[in-house]
């Protein structure tokens, strides 16, 4: 089972257009931008990015059935503002297959994503799935300011370490 | 040069140690479960990259590898990783049309492979320790696994060969593994084995996909192929490349693309 920690910004719809359109790796989930906070009713309503780990499930029998219906389900709602609320987004078709995603919501915090459908998740997809793999994001950063962790570069010596970017990530 | 310490008002445990002539960086976020372990395990995993660049290392005149080069030592009598490196050199030379080579002017030199495969073994010690989100930077080559302490991907930054305060993309991922070759910081210290003479034509190649090991090696590669680099990497299925040309012009590969194709 995949296990995967997402952060996300934006509707469910587009979330499930997203994992429809790419894949399920949470490296390309990471570079939404920020866009609109998760209702049950599946209306934007603007509001921040939400951080949340999630573990995807093609849940056992309920996923493959109706893999071609596209309309959407709400499986539960409250009234209260907190308490959790789940909503299903649109199914989405790619080259691969069909992609379908339910959220829960607690508050304005998204709490779990799943996939009810993942039909695209064959065996001939997977592979083309994980083969996307690790990302590049092609952009041209100052990298004093950049939200970086480490960095790669032809090969630092002892010396330059001293005066290189890497030191000063280990210092933060 | 010293350790940088201390675990970071992050969760992460930070430890730099000089080694092989670069320095390697640890960063290990800690749980409530290996919190206590952490420490230790970064130590061990010191311990065993001191332990292959002595075992090793062409620099050292007495290294078990340049013993056996020389003929003084049988391989069976050599530590037995010896003949697992060599056995993946050879695999990788053919996975690379020769381009990368543990051998050179007939000399047995497999330096461009020790470092990265030691990095990935030391990451595999420190997720056996419970460690299992981390990063190892050796100098530029960088494996990653699991998440930050934020629970994010790690990001990690590709410098920009003519200039290290400029980044020209961010790799990222999980697992993930990033490696560079290039020669902006030690001269022309990439040479084509199949002519001898160093690989001028590409400033660096930078090859993101899951294992160090492999990236690094199939960096130092294609940087040797020069121009030839680019039909190569674009054939690759699970490493994905990005190529700075010594005009200053960069290209990137699609290893999605590559899978179709087939």
């Amino acid at each position: 089972m995949k296990r995967v920690i997402l952060s996300i910004a934006g509707t469910i719809a587009s979330l499930a257009a997203l994992l429809g359109f790419k894949t399920h790796g949470a490296a390309h989930l990471a570079t939404l931008p920020s866009a609109s906070r998760t209702t049950p009713t599946q209306t934007p309503t603007g509001g921040g990015a939400t951080t949340i780990g999630a573990t995807p499930q093609p849940s056992s029998s309920s996923s493959s059935s109706g893999a071609s219906s596209s309309s959407n389900k709400q499986s539960s709602s409250s009234s209260s503002s907190t308490a959790p609320r789940t909503a299903v987004g649109d199914a989405y078709q790619n080259q691969f297959g069909t992609v379908q995603v339910q959220v829960t919501v607690s508050g304005k915090t998204i709490t779990n994503v799943k996939f009810v459908q993942l039909t695209a998740y064959d065996q001939h997809s997977q592979e083309i799935n994980s083969q996307a793999g690790p990302m590049l994001l092609q952009q041209t950063l100052d990298a004093q300011s950049a939200n970086i962790n480490g960095v790669s570069g032809a090969t630092y010596t002892s010396t330059s370490y001293v005066q290189s970017l890497q030191s000063a990530l280990d210092k933060l | 040069m010293t350790a940088a310490l201390a675990p970071s008002r992050l969760g992460t445990y930070k430890r730099a140690e000089e080694c092989m002539g670069t320095v390697f960086s640890f960063h290990v976020v800690l749980t409530e479960a290996n919190s206590e372990r952490v420490e230790g395990a970064v130590e061990d995993a010191i311990a065993w990259l001191h332990w292959v660049d002595e075992t090793f290392s062409t620099y050292r005149h007495g290294s078990a590898l340049n013993r056996y080069a020389r003929g003084e030592l049988e391989l069976a009598d050599c530590p037995a990783q010896l003949e697992e490196i060599l056995r993946r050199c050879s695999a990788l030379e053919a996975r690379t049309g020769g381009y990368f080579s543990a051998h050179l002017d007939g000399r047995l030199d497999p330096s461009g492979y020790v470092k990265g495969w030691a990095i990935e073994r030391a990451s595999d010690m420190l997720v056996g320790e419970g460690a299992t989100s981390h990063m190892i930077n050796g100098g530029g080559d960088v494996q990653c696994q699991g998440r930050t302490a934020d629970g994010e991907p790690w990001r990690i930054g590709i410098a920009s060969p003519f200039s290290r305060e400029m980044l020209l993309g961010v790799a990222t991922g999980s697992p993930l593994a990033v490696a560079t070759s290039g020669n902006a910081e030690r001269g022309d210290h990439v040479l084509d084995p199949h002519t001898g003479e160093p690989a001028r034509d590409l400033a660096s190649v930078t090859l993101i996909g899951t294992h160090i090991t492999v990236a690094d090696a199939y960096a130092t590669a294609a940087y040797a192929m020069g121009k030839r680099a680019y039909g190569w990497l674009a054939s690759l299925h699970d490493y994905r490349a990005f190529v700075v040309d010594a005009d200053g012009s960069t290209w990137s590969s699609d290893p999605g693309a590559a899978a179709l194709a087939d």
